[in-house]
C-alpha cells in the first residue's frame, strides 16, 4: 500500500507508520477532523479472503474520502487508524476465519487523515458450503459508545507499545 | 397440479386488484392454473413455507434467506421502483428533534413488517436504545402507527418510507421524520420454488418483458410497477447476507 500523501490531508496532521499483519508497512498521515456518519446510511463492503475490497457501496465511497477505482484491490486495511489497537483486528480475523460474525466499534482513517467511527459487523459469505468472501457493514454508533471505545483502545494501545 | 402464489402481507392493500389481476395473466402466460394467497400476517406465511406449500412468493427481504437458503427457491425478478426504505417519526410538537433526544423507556409503534422494524431499531441505535430498553406497541397498519403518534401514546414510530410519503398531507404535516433510511440494497423479490425450477427461465423472461406489451404495461400499473428487473442468484445472496449482518445487535 502506498504512503499517504500530504497533499491529500486537510490541515494539520501528525505522521504514523503503521505495520500490518502480513509484516507490510505504511506511513498514514493523521488529523484531528471528524466526519459524521452521514444519517440513515449503511456502508457496505466486501472483501476477497484475504481482505482485498471487492465491492463498496457510495457511502462508503463518501466516508473514506477515496474513488470507487482507488478502493477496489486495495486491502480494507487502507482504512486502518493508528488509534486501533492491533488486539482489534486479531479479533475480528480470528473470529471471521473461524466462520463466525464479529461486531466492534471501528475508528476509520480517511484519505483526508481523518476519521469517523462505525458499529461494523462482519460475516462470512458461504456458497456451497465453503467462505467465499466476507461482507462488512457499519451502521451510526452512539457517542457514549464511541467515548467507551475510545478510552478502551487507548489502554490497549499503551499496553501494546 | 395448481401452484400455490403468495403475496408478502405488506402489500399496500389498494394493491389486492392487482395481485389478482398480476395472478390471471401469469396463469394465461404460463397456460397453467395458480392460486393466489393472501395472508393476513408473516407468522401464517412462514408456516406455509415451512410446510413446502407454496411455489412462487413476492418476499419481504426478510423472508429471503429462509427461501433461498433452506427451501431452495430461486430469485426471479424485483420491481425496479420499489426499495424497503423505513422512516423513524416522532408527532411535530413532540420534543425529540434528533434520534439522540430519545431516552431509554422510549414507546415505539409499529407494525409487524420485519424488515421495517430492524431497520428502525438500527436507526435508534445512536442513542442506545434498543428491544430492552424501549416499549412497544404493535399495530395493524401505518395509520395507526399514525394515531398512536398523534395521540402521545408513543413517542416514535416505524414507517415504510413509500407509506409515509403517501399519508395526506394532513396527517404528515403533523408528523416529523427523524431520520430515513438510504440503504438502497433492501426490496421486495418475486422468488420460484422448485416446483417451477424448469420453468425459471421462461418465467424470469416472460415478468421482464412485461413493460413491451400493452397488456403486460396494464397489469404492471395496477401494481403501481414500472417494471421488473431480472435477479440474478448472488443479488439475493448478497441482499441476504447484508440482512444478516442486520439481524446481529
Amino acid at each position: 500500500m502506498q504512503d499517504m500523501c500530504p497533499g491529500d490531508i486537510a490541515g494539520n496532521y501528525t505522521e504514523h507508520r503503521l505495520r500490518y499483519f502480513d509484516g507490510s508497512q505504511r506511513t498514514v498521515l493523521v488529523s484531528e477532523t471528524e466526519t459524521p456518519y452521514p444519517e440513515g446510511r449503511l456502508i457496505v463492503s466486501r472483501t476477497d479472503l484475504e481482505g482485498v475490497l471487492t465491492h463498496v457501496n457510495q457511502s462508503f465511497v463518501d466516508m473514506a474520502g477515496y474513488t470507487e477505482q482507488e478502493l477496489i484491490g486495495a486491502p480494507h486495511s487502507i482504512l486502518r487508524h493508528p488509534d486501533m489497537p492491533k488486539a482489534a483486528f486479531a479479533d475480528l480475523w480470528q473470529t471471521v476465519t473461524a466462520g463466525k460474525p464479529w461486531q466492534g466499534y471501528v475508528k476509520n482513517l480517511r484519505k483526508d487523515g481523518g476519521y469517523y467511527w462505525v458499529l461494523a459487523t462482519v460475516i462470512p459469505n458461504v456458497r456451497e458450503g465453503r467462505v467465499v468472501s466476507y461482507t462488512s457493514v457499519r451502521r451510526k454508533p452512539s457517542r457514549g459508545k464511541v467515548e467507551e471505545h475510545a478510552a478502551l483502545y487507548r489502554k490497549l494501545r499503551r499496553e501494546e507499545s | 397440479m395448481t401452484l400455490q402464489f403468495a403475496i408478502s402481507p405488506d402489500f399496500p392493500p389498494e394493491h389486492i386488484p392487482g395481485w389478482y389481476i398480476f395472478n390471471t395473466w401469469l396463469q394465461r402466460e404460463l397456460d397453467c392454473a395458480i392460486h393466489l394467497q393472501l395472508y393476513d400476517n408473516f407468522g401464517d406465511l412462514r408456516e406455509a413455507i415451512h410446510a413446502d406449500r407454496l411455489d412462487l412468493v413476492y418476499a419481504n427481504p426478510f423472508d429471503a434467506s429462509l427461501l433461498v437458503r433452506e427451501k431452495h427457491f430461486m430469485p426471479l425478478a424485483r420491481a425496479d421502483n420499489l426499495q424497503d426504505e423505513a422512516v423513524v417519526l416522532t408527532a411535530d410538537h413532540h420534543r425529540a428533534r434528533h434520534i439522540e433526544d430519545l431516552r431509554p423507556g422510549t414507546v415505539i409503534a409499529a407494525t409487524d413488517v420485519p424488515d421495517i422494524e430492524m431497520m428502525g431499531m438500527i436507526m435508534i441505535e445512536p442513542a442506545d436504545l434498543n428491544r430492552n430498553n424501549t416499549q412497544r406497541i404493535t399495530c395493524d397498519n401505518y395509520v395507526m402507527v399514525a394515531k398512536q403518534l398523534l395521540n402521545d401514546e408513543a413517542d416514535i414510530g416505524f414507517f415504510l418510507a413509500e407509506a409515509f410519503d403517501n399519508l395526506s398531507d394532513l396527517v404528515k404535516n403533523q408528523l416529523r421524520p427523524l431520520v430515513r433510511s438510504q440503504i438502497q440494497v433492501i426490496h421486495h423479490s418475486l422468488m420460484a420454488g422448485p416446483a417451477l425450477q424448469e420453468r425459471h427461465a421462461t418465467l424470469q423472461q416472460l415478468l421482464t418483458t412485461m413493460d413491451t406489451s400493452e397488456k403486460g404495461q396494464g397489469v404492471l400499473d395496477a401494481l403501481k410497477i414500472h417494471r421488473w428487473s431480472p435477479l440474478a442468484q448472488e443479488d439475493s445472496e448478497f441482499m441476504i447476507d447484508l440482512m444478516d449482518t442486520l439481524m446481529i445487535s
